[in-house]
């Protein structure tokens, strides 16, 4: 692991997963769950079963109003929320759980304004917590909350769109850290049979602008569409298709799942 | 910054929507100067709307609160409310921008009829999302939407009311935002919407401080108007805020009373969140969960609240309000019976605060009214209410 010996104190968590990613010529898995679905207890489980087969872990906290996601997490979210989940339950799933894997928290911006900027960045670093995606918080939408995470412990995650233009790419990216999570399709999330046209030149596009690592998600559903998307990116998110199996079908067969995701993005 | 209101408003959206409200932006920034675009504008006005709107006497209902009251009759517009002076001025920017597809959120249904009804007259494809509660309770809307060529999606999900439905659009246009245009129908949602929507309305404001003065030579004591989203409001409340001796209130929805919690009085009782795209005062729990609202009125029963009437009550600029279900159907049946004027629902709410405050003016002073919609579309919802025992 030669590059990481370069590795300085301060790099973050996530750095270090994309290096030694990277060091490996090894596609990263990033799964999505959202927290305390569908039970609190199988919600644990889950997450300890996903982190065997995950580089990356995103972490759903859910929200009402979740008017980026799909019918899948719509309604995982709203099962977490009958189940009392908070911010606060979310971070203590978290540390409960004791995760290899960094762990993404990934939610809107008004459970975290309302829990506080501040206190959810020192809480989530102490529960271990390397990034934050706030969904409703594009580049540029709050400095002033955005400056908050980015001189914090935490790495501020980035979406990048189809929509996004060249001048605003380069400016989004910048302020980026961790890794850049490009969105393959116009739409919300959810499984989709087919992925987006022409994604590799979106990736290649947001290659051109930036060194950090690429994570592609927003439909990709099967083992087959991670590995084409693998082919080009650094990594896969897979949220919506996993939430309907671990749903559907049980944290068994969600592990199950993933493993099957894994086997094709490691296939030579 | 730019797009606030004080600290509120702003544009907390997913990033895919991001490029089109730049350009929006920029499309409104460069039509606000064009005198082209607004003489085309207020020639749709006058040709489909009927405008300028009458400014009529209530002399019975003055009686009644011991003072001159004036209405601004939004009720007498076609479609029958001040929402389709919106819809026209974002259709004809939708116009401008290419994009051939409307789609919008609607509560009690107004706004989804006027959409439907510029969208025919301009021969642009339609879709309105609304919550399955209020499809149920506001059926005529509906059928009226249906008629006028536009597609009525029920939504299913969350609270099934306008909360929802609006989720429901901005997912439809995160999806197909390079065809489609997003007509919300209030002053809220991300920079540009709750200054553009303001602009598009503040001809109610400007018309009527000019028939006021026309009138009785000296501008009104003070102007009230129902709140929910707060376009009419926002809108008349334009004509004024520059008057400093004009006294500006809000009313919005108690529902069954602020204390039991089934209310829609965001000013009053809720706290700064964001919701729907902007920062602005939004009934939530500890955690930053949506409440759901609560009003007799569809329209009304909406969590959040434009940015910039949270700026104006921070300010202390216009004063906010409450009026409960019942006092504002009391309110709808009174106006009935004494002005001959069937209002809309959401109306009768800041009818029901004037009569609430009679002794507050004397008999030399005057009271303006938006009189925002006309109330034929809840008058079975009505009569139910008022057969249920409460």
């Amino acid at each position: 692991m030669g590059s990481s010996l370069a590795t300085i104190s301060s790099e973050s968590a996530l750095a270090a997963v994309w290096d030694a990613l990277r060091e490996r010529r090894r596609a990263g898995l990033v799964p999505y769950l959202t927290a305390g679905f569908p039970t609190p207890g199988d919600s644990l489980a889950a997450l300890q079963a996903a982190d065997e087969h995950a580089d990356v872990l995103e972490v759903g906290v859910p929200f009402s109003d979740p008017l980026a996601d799909g019918p899948t997490i719509q309604e995982s979210t709203f099962r977490a929320l009958a189940n009392g989940t908070t911010l606060a339950s979310t971070l203590d799933l978290i540390v409960r759980a004791q995760l290899d894997s960094p762990v993404v928290l990934f939610t809107y911006l008004n459970p975290v304004l309302q829990y506080g900027i501040p206190r959810l960045l020192r809480d989530a670093a102490h529960a271990g917590v390397a990034g934050l995606l706030l969904t409703d918080l594009p580049a540029g939408a709050d400095p002033g909350i955005e400056g908050l995470v980015q001189a914090s412990p935490l790495d501020l995650i980035r979406l990048v769109a189809p929509t996004t233009g060249e001048e605003r790419l380069a400016r989004s990216v910048a302020g980026a850290q961790g890794f850049v999570y490009l969105i393959a399709r116009l739409g919300v999330t959810g499984a989709s049979s087919t992925l987006a046209q022409d994604l590799a030149g979106s990736i290649a596009r947001v290659r051109a602008a930036t060194r950090l690592p690429i994570a592609v998600g927003f439909g990709v559903s099967t083992p087959e569409q991670a590995r084409e998307v693998a082919r080009h990116a650094d990594g896969v998110v897979i949220g919506s298709a996993l939430v309907d199996v671990l749903g559907r079908q049980g944290v068994a067969a969600s592990a199950r799942f993933l493993a099957s995701v894994r086997a094709a993005l490691d296939a030579p | 910054m730019a797009g606030r209101f004080g600290p509120y408003g702003g544009r907390y959206v997913p990033e895919t929507l991001v490029a089109a409200l730049d350009d929006l932006t920029e499309l409104y920034d460069a039509v606000r100067a064009d005198a082209g675009f607004w003489a085309e504008y207020h020639a749709l006005l006058r040709d489909v709307v009927g405008r300028p709107s009458a400014l009529s006497t209530a002399p019975r209902l003055g009686e009644l609160i011991g003072t001159q009251v004036l209405l601004k009759r939004e009720d007498l517009n076609h479609t029958g409310a001040h929402k389709i002076n919106n819809a026209i001025g974002q259709a004809l920017l939708a116009r401008r921008m290419g994009k051939r597809r409307i789609i919008a959120e609607t509560g009690a249904g107004q706004h989804g009829v006027a959409t439907a009804t510029v969208c025919a007259r301009f021969g642009l494809e339609c879709v309105v999302y609304m919550g399955e509660v209020d499809v149920a309770r506001q059926a005529l809307n509906v059928y009226r939407m249906q008629l006028l060529g536009a597609t009525v999606v029920p939504v299913s999900s969350g609270t099934r009311t306008l909360k929802d439905a609006t989720n429901e659009a901005l997912r439809d246009w995160v999806t197909n935002v390079p065809t489609t245009h997003y007509i919300i129908g209030s002053v809220v949602g991300p920079d540009p919407f709750p200054r553009m929507v303001r602009d598009f309305q503040s001809v109610i404001g400007i018309e009527a401080r000019a028939q006021v003065l026309e009138r009785g030579g000296r501008l009104p004591d003070t102007v009230v108007a129902c709140v929910g989203g707060g376009s009419n409001a926002i809108g008349i409340f334009a004509g004024f805020l520059g008057d400093h001796d004009v006294e500006l209130v809000g009313v919005e929805a108690a529902g069954k009373g602020i204390a039991s919690g089934h209310h829609s009085a965001t000013l009053s009782a809720g706290r700064p969140g964001v919701l729907h795209g902007s920062l602005s005062y939004l009934l939530q729990d500890a955690d930053g969960q949506v409440l759901p609202a609560h009003s007799v009125s569809a329209g009304l029963d909406y969590p959040g609240v434009g940015p910039e009437h949270s700026w104006l009550r921070d300010e202390r600029r216009v004063t906010y309000a409450a009026v409960d279900d019942q006092d504002a159907l009391a309110a709808f049946q009174l106006m009935a019976r004494l002005e001959g004027i069937i209002p809309a629902l959401v109306t009768a709410h800041a009818i029901a605060w004037m009569t609430r405050s009679r002794g507050r003016w004397n008999a030399d002073q005057t009271v303006l009214l938006c009189l925002s919609g006309r109330g034929d579309k809840d008058v079975a919802h009505v009569a139910v209410q008022l057969q249920e025992p409460s």
